[in-house]
């Protein structure tokens, strides 16, 4: 057999290609649910890493339950039921604008106190950032926050991933005087008061990035929390004078 | 008088051992004489980017190796069948195929892993050594030795990995695959006088790590020192 005429290496190439994807595709099909389960854990993890809790990735699937007490679904200021608020795909939402938005929100009760805990989604430079901010009871305080990223340039744009750069959040206020949503400011250097943090040298198309980011996920939210923790806080006021 | 023949053929030529002296030498001469990084200098990129810690770097040399052996084994199989014109892209197919594979597989039992690999898994398809030993010996060998191939310059490359991340994670971070080995009290966080070398954790460091690792070996084998 002459391996070099024309027609044999066509069908050669057209078979080995069929061979190659046959066996990559089963191969990706048989993994997949691995890898979702380990996806899975790697949300709980962040998301209660933005509480201050750390815990590996297994241990998170076991610690979740017990700390997130609700999860919610917020869209036009409403409480939208019937949609799951774990699986909501934020990558498709913040296309949409903030009102329109399904926006989850999870709740989560440590040590006795009430914690908002915000999922974000922006842009960074070379692709998609995200993160989880942790409100404390009064909307306004930042209690923690997580970031991560796909393809930030490692050392530079991929920093905001460090605890180094999220601990800076903590105490900060995303609110101004007036109660009206402000946002945190990312600046070059000389974080001075309440709405500021330091961003990342050689990293500031990642940090702006970081910035507008909150700014943008959070107006989902603001008005719906004033509502939801007044009612939750009168609700118990009730019960306690009654 | 067939039979005879037959015979007589078969005793010209013995069965090759397995394990021969010339099949050991497809071992053995990428651990030192040949190895692929510190005499070839090649792979070197990846050997700067994912020896910060010995961890991920075993994780590393057991993919390479996997790559490797399997891709040498299977071009040699096709070796008599492969169109010569087409010959690199079939190559490439068969790495790109076993590095998704790989990455597949990573992503689902080794996660946390995988995402400090990042790109580098990926970037195995890239590595000289793969392409390098699938055209100049798997092309050329029977599927025994392609495999011993494939294993001694696996070995040989994830050697080096091992070695310098070895030092950069000791002298770095102060531990070894994430465990404290450099005692607590010697810090001078803790009153003591040590203080980790930051920059053992940067890519320069990697390069230098590793022209020590030439120096050594070629002052110990001095058949490597070019003359001029």
């Amino acid at each position: 057999m002459d391996v070099n005429k024309n027609s044999y290496t066509f069908i050669f190439a057209a078979i080995m290609v069929v061979v190659v994807a046959a066996a990559l595709s089963f191969a990706a099909t048989t993994l997949k649910p691995f890898q979702d389960n380990n996806v899975e854990q790697e949300k709980m993890q962040n998301i209660l890493s933005s509480i201050g809790i750390d815990v590996s990735r297994p241990e998170a699937a076991v610690q979740y339950p017990t700390y997130i007490t609700k999860q919610l679904v917020i869209n036009e200021n409403q409480l939208k039921e019937g949609v799951d608020a774990f699986n909501v795909d934020m990558a498709k939402e913040v296309r949409k604008p903030a009102i329109e938005r399904d926006a989850p929100l999870y709740i989560a009760e440590k040590d006795g106190q009430t914690y908002y805990i915000i999922p974000l989604r922006g842009t960074g430079l070379w692709g998609p950032i995200w993160g989880y901010i942790a409100l404390e009871g009064d909307l306004d305080t930042i209690y923690g926050a997580v970031f991560d990223h796909q393809g930030e340039t490692p050392g530079l744009g991929a920093e905001i991933k460090e605890a180094s750069f999220g601990e800076q959040f903590i105490g900060k206020k995303v609110l101004d005087a007036t109660g009206d949503l402000y946002g945190i400011n990312i600046l070059k250097g000389g974080a001075s008061n309440e709405h500021e943090v330091d961003g990342i040298s050689g990293g500031t198309i990642t940090s702006v990035g970081v910035e507008d980011m909150i700014k943008d996920c959070l107006k989902s939210y603001i008005p719906f929390l004033k509502e939801y923790s007044g009612a939750t806080a009168s609700a118990t006021a009730q019960q306690v004078t009654n | 008088m067939a039979e005879v023949l037959d015979k007589e053929i078969v005793e010209k030529k013995p069965k090759e051992p397995l394990f021969s002296k010339r099949n050991r030498a497809l071992i053995n001469d990428p651990l030192n004489d040949d190895n692929p990084i510190t005499v070839q200098v090649l792979g070197i990129c990846s050997a700067l980017a994912i020896t910060v810690k010995l961890y991920p770097a075993v994780v590393m040399a057991i993919s390479v190796l996997f790559v490797l052996a399997v891709g040498n084994v299977v071009v040699s199989l096709m070796r008599n069948l492969i169109p010569n014109r087409i010959r690199i892209i079939v190559q490439l197919v068969v790495v790109a195929a076993l590095v998704v594979l790989v990455d597949q597989v990573l992503k689902a039992f080794v996660y946390d892993v995988s995402k400090e690999l990042s790109v580098f898994v990926g970037l195995i398809i890239t590595n000289c050594i793969i392409m390098g030993r699938l055209e100049a010996f798997a092309l050329g060998n029977k599927p025994w030795r392609s495999f011993l191939d494939g294993v001694g310059n696996a070995f040989g490359y994830g050697m080096i990995l091992i070695i310098v991340a070895f030092f950069r994670e000791l002298l770095g971070s102060g531990t070894l695959f994430g465990v404290q080995v450099v005692p607590n009290s010697w810090y001078m966080a803790n009153g003591g006088y040590y203080m980790d070398n930051g920059f053992m954790l940067l890519p320069p460091m990697a390069l230098i790590t590793v022209g020590v690792i030439i120096w050594v070996q070629r002052s110990r084998n001095t058949k490597l020192i070019e003359e001029n």
